[in-house]
């Protein structure tokens, strides 16, 4: 674990009231999903908060850009979108963050810099490298995480961008969220080598190994990669061990994993582990921690609120946004 | 106005979108150092340097997913593959990423790109590269698809691709490239929906685009000496259609035949042939002709080969049908 006492409460704080709220939306919109009000494929966050909150504090907003894959709803908190139109957007309303046409996977906001939600395992790889392309073309400061799974691995979308990536020097930073199973398949059994870092050696990009519940640790890691990506153009791969504690999506009961091992996750869950640091340290009490939860139901029950009262999309935005 | 060679003039369109918009960018296998398989972006790396013509490694799939990324981020484009074949690798990145980002966000994004490149078949190039993969990109919407076969039309269209705010794909001939044409000496540009009569006639209308409308000239001509006077449609643009010009050759000569490179099975041209069968029914005296490729991997053997694609013959043939003259 990184030592916390470089930090102080005005930017612990908001990192764990982030983490509670990113926590909270998702065992709403799996509620809301077991109510039938949200449809289709619906990838929940829980466990691995620690990965997009810790990663969105060394980002320089405003220029930097984001890409994951479907599984990003957290991604879409913490950079800055209104819960509201998140959960609009899982609802398929108009007043959703992309008029109900993508849903829980497809979540964007072109100008803070969130370009999506994929679907397609790993396609997004290519496209971050091209936004760090333009980032660089243009000189506009910017740089691009690209996000993936261990699932994405091994797609050759992944190693056709890496090598162009380090090849063309481009501004990116690559985080492998290693959450341990693409859908039921553990790394074990769809990786040749156990470490997915050494992927990105391969390609002569800087790789290491991160703690995905010290939010700390990932903040500071992701911090610099995106600083030698801004001043050196040099691209960085970061995996990023985590863990998710719900199902692939909400048709999978997870069968594959034992009761003992989720469990033992549970342990080191990336917001206790801050709220305790946090209390060690003298910058949280336990009223304080409540008073976080409270306010973080707070704004997700408003989210559904909105978006339960928020009309459907009409029939003539079929037509619309096809063509530019 | 001066005679030039179909790349000659591609690579003019290149140029001058390159001089008038920094944000124009070629890649591809190739494109800089060797100045191009099909030399059609020769010299483009002396002129504008290695941040604006990139030689890409062997990765379709990565430098076209790349390309895409980048014009979300402003940039244009214009991406070369060696061969719409090698392509295949890179469709998922255009279907599901260049053309559904701006739907799946509700209207956030726009996609700037060119990706061109030969399209069908040539010579002695057996299966795996004489394939013609235009109805692959018809059919979805929000791509732009366009065939010039004139050194004209790939000018004027090539232009008007790189200032599109849509991908397009821009579907060459390798056996295209030397041909020579007159290209005016002042700008222009073609809007795309714009189809070309390419010959006027009144008896039938051979319907075609890319390679197989020089096709359509020469059995034209071999009609004319037949007393049959046959107006050749050039559709230029695939998607989007100019039904308006299609339409209005169709009711003038009541015939109508049309000729795809393609299989027939669900090709560009199977499926102009059911627009005008359901849309111009009561102007129709013969039902709709196809001529299209047989059904079949291309062989290598230039007789077999030659005997799959349309021929003049074979289009004559259906016109003659389409005026019970056979």
């Amino acid at each position: 674990m990184r030592p916390i006492k470089n930090y102080d409460a005005s930017f612990l704080r908001p990192l764990l009231e982030e983490m509670v709220l990113i926590r909270r939306f998702e065992e709403k919109a799996g509620q809301m999903y077991g109510l039938k009000k949200i449809g289709g494929f619906c990838h929940l966050y829980n466990g691995q908060e620690a990965v997009c909150s810790g990663a969105s504090r060394g980002m320089k907003h405003g220029v930097d850009v984001l890409l994951t894959g479907y599984r990003d709803h957290g991604h879409a908190i913490a950079m800055g979108m209104d819960p509201k139109g998140i959960m609009a957007e899982l609802y398929g309303k108009i007043t959703g963050v992309s008029k109900g046409k993508g849903g829980s996977m497809h979540l964007f906001d072109y100008e803070k810099g969130m370009w999506g939600g994929n679907g397609i395992v790993g396609g997004q790889i290519p496209l971050a490298t091209g936004s760090a392309f333009a980032q660089k073309h243009k000189k506009n400061g910017g740089a691009t995480i690209c996000y993936f799974g261990d699932g994405a691995i091994h797609q050759g979308a992944f190693h056709e961008a890496m090598n162009l990536a380090e090849l063309w020097k481009l501004p990116i930073v690559f985080i492998c969220e290693n959450n341990q199973y693409g859908m039921g398949t553990s790394v074990e059994r769809a990786s040749s080598v156990k470490d997915l870092y050494v992927k990105g050696q391969a390609y002569g990009i800087p790789s290491k190994m991160v703690d995905g519940m010290d939010v700390i640790a990932v903040y500071e890691e992701v911090k610099d990669a995106l600083e030698t990506a801004r001043t050196k153009n040099q691209p960085s791969f970061l995996e990023i061990k985590t863990y998710r504690y719900k199902g692939h999506s909400m048709s999978d009961p997870a069968k594959y994993r034992t009761k003992e091992e989720t469990e033992a996750y549970l342990l080191q869950d990336p917001i206790l582990l801050l709220k305790k640091r946090m209390e060690e340290a003298g910058l949280l009490t336990e009223d304080d921690y409540k008073a976080i939860d409270k306010k973080a139901k707070e704004v997700v029950m408003q989210a559904v609120e909105f978006a339960e009262a928020s009309p459907e999309p009409p029939r003539e935005e079929i037509w619309a946004d096809i063509y530019a | 106005m001066a005679i030039m060679t179909y790349r000659e003039a591609l690579r003019q369109a290149l140029d001058e979108e390159m001089t008038r918009d920094p944000n124009v960018v070629v890649m591809g296998e190739e494109v800089a150092q060797y100045d191009g398989a099909y030399k059609v972006t020769k010299g483009l790396l002396d002129k504008y340097g290695p941040d604006r013509v990139l030689d890409t490694p062997i990765t379709e799939l990565g430098f076209t997913g790349l390309a895409v990324g980048a014009a979300f981020g402003g940039i244009r484009p214009v991406v070369e593959w060696m061969t719409i074949q090698f392509g295949l690798l890179a469709v998922d990145q255009l279907i599901n990423n260049a053309v559904k980002y701006r739907a799946m966000s509700g209207g956030q994004f726009a996609c700037p790109m060119v990706v061109r490149g030969p399209n069908g078949p040539a010579e002695y190039l057996s299966a795996q590269h004489s394939q013609s993969f235009a109805s692959y990109f018809v059919h979805v919407p929000g791509f732009k698809v366009v065939a010039p076969v004139t050194p004209y039309d790939a000018k004027g269209l090539l232009k008007t691709a790189i200032r599109d705010n849509n991908p397009v794909i821009f579907l060459e001939s390798e056996m295209s490239y030397g041909h020579k044409g007159e290209v005016p000496d002042e700008e222009y540009l073609i809007p795309f929906g714009s189809a070309d009569v390419k010959r006027a006639g009144k008896d039938v209308t051979i319907v075609s685009f890319s390679k197989p409308v020089l096709m359509c000239l020469e059995a034209a001509e071999a009609l004319a000496k037949e007393g049959i006077d046959a107006e050749v449609v050039d559709l230029r643009s695939l998607r989007p259609l100019d039904h308006e010009t299609l339409y209005a050759s169709v009711r003038k000569t009541n015939r109508c035949v049309v000729v795809d490179e393609a299989w027939p099975q669900c090709s560009v041209g199977s499926w102009i042939q059911s627009l005008i069968q359901k849309d111009c029914f009561d102007d129709l005296d013969a039902p709709v002709e196809l001529v299209a490729s047989e059904d079949v991997p291309m062989p290598y053997n230039h007789t077999l080969e030659l005997e799959v694609q349309p021929t003049v013959e074979k289009i004559t043939g259906a016109a003659k049908r389409a005026l019970y003259r056979s």
